[in-house]
């Protein structure tokens, strides 16, 4: 099955990329952007089939790598 | 006075505290392969700067889980002297031997540059040679070392004197111009609750000789010296 994982900045955690990513998108012309925060998207492939615990292990994944959740939270989402 | 360095592979300064402990202190030194256990009777482990794993998905993030970590953990808890520099300090917070995070830093740029810092922690086994209050140069590289941590742990940290240095200029004021990377009130290093793991992001292994200009790191090899000396 696949599973989506996307990581991003907590609430209220300041995220430099994003700032920065929200200037240069309004030095473009795009006026309309007032905030920008930037994460990043795991597409994990997973054996199995019962979307429900594979779901509960792309949550461990996150908890236990790829998110730092001092900082980060994360969604999961069993794509097929 | 026996130094264990750890050295993962993308480690860089894994030699240069190796060569400050042994060539300049006439310690002991052992290197420990991130896959060994063995901490080969270390008095004092050293989680040296680099790129562990190539800091792929995060700086630290894959180094914690290495054999070695689970090694260092235990020698902290029972109380053993732990220093983490630079890549070293990110891996003691993904392992969560320090607390708080590094977000990349506020101008987005590899920063490498002298900086400033004061010394607020003279009572951890990595400082007590420095007089608390004192400034002290050290350079520092790194893309990040933005620390942050949950506004209950940055007053805990305070609370408890737990901010071992903080950047700040010449004179010793802590103020945002000072500051090369935006971590949190200026916050260079910090130590656990029992003070024997300490972690920042400057460099004190490459400033401890005057041959390269600056000598001010060596107090903290030495301090170890003297503090497992006096034990």
């Amino acid at each position: 099955m696949k599973v989506e994982v996307r990581v991003y900045p907590r609430e209220g955690v300041l995220d430099p990329q994003g700032k920065a990513i929200a200037a240069a998108l309004g030095r473009l012309g795009h006026g309309g952007v007032r905030d920008v925060r930037a994460g990043k998207v795991f597409f994990i492939e997973v054996a199995g089939s019962d979307a429900k615990a594979v779901e509960a292990d792309a949550r461990k994944m996150a908890e236990e790598l790829l998110a730092n959740t001092v900082i980060e939270n994360f969604d999961v989402r069993v794509v097929q | 006075m026996r130094f264990g360095i750890v050295v993962f592979p993308g480690s860089n300064c894994d030699a240069d505290c190796f060569h400050v402990a042994k060539d300049l202190l006439g310690c002991e030194a052992d290197y420990i392969w991130h896959q060994d256990r063995d901490l080969k009777g270390a008095d004092a482990v050293i989680l040296p700067g680099g790129f562990a794993y190539g800091d792929y998905l995060r700086a630290g993030a894959l180094a914690r889980f290495s054999p070695v970590m689970e090694s260092v953990a235990e020698f902290a808890k029972k109380g053993g002297a732990v220093l983490g520099i630079c890549n070293g300090f990110q891996v003691l917070l993904e392992a969560g031997l320090l607390p708080g995070a590094m977000q990349i830093n506020r101008g987005l740029r590899y920063v490498c540059r002298d900086v400033h810092m004061k010394v607020e922690n003279d009572a951890t086994p990595f400082t007590s040679l420095y007089p608390k209050g004192s400034v002290v140069k050290m350079p520092i590289g790194h893309m990040e070392g933005n620390y942050t941590a949950p506004p209950a742990t940055l007053a805990e940290l305070s609370r408890e004197g737990r901010v071992v240095f903080r950047y700040c200029d010449a004179e010793g004021r802590v103020v945002d111009s000072a500051n090369p990377n935006g971590s949190t009130d200026g916050i260079a290093g910090i130590c656990n609750r029992e003070g024997n793991v300490v972690g920042l992001m400057p460099h004190p292994d490459r400033c401890s000789e005057s041959l390269l200009g600056n000598d001010a790191g060596i107090k903290m090899f030495e301090s170890a010296v003297a503090a497992l000396a006096a034990r």
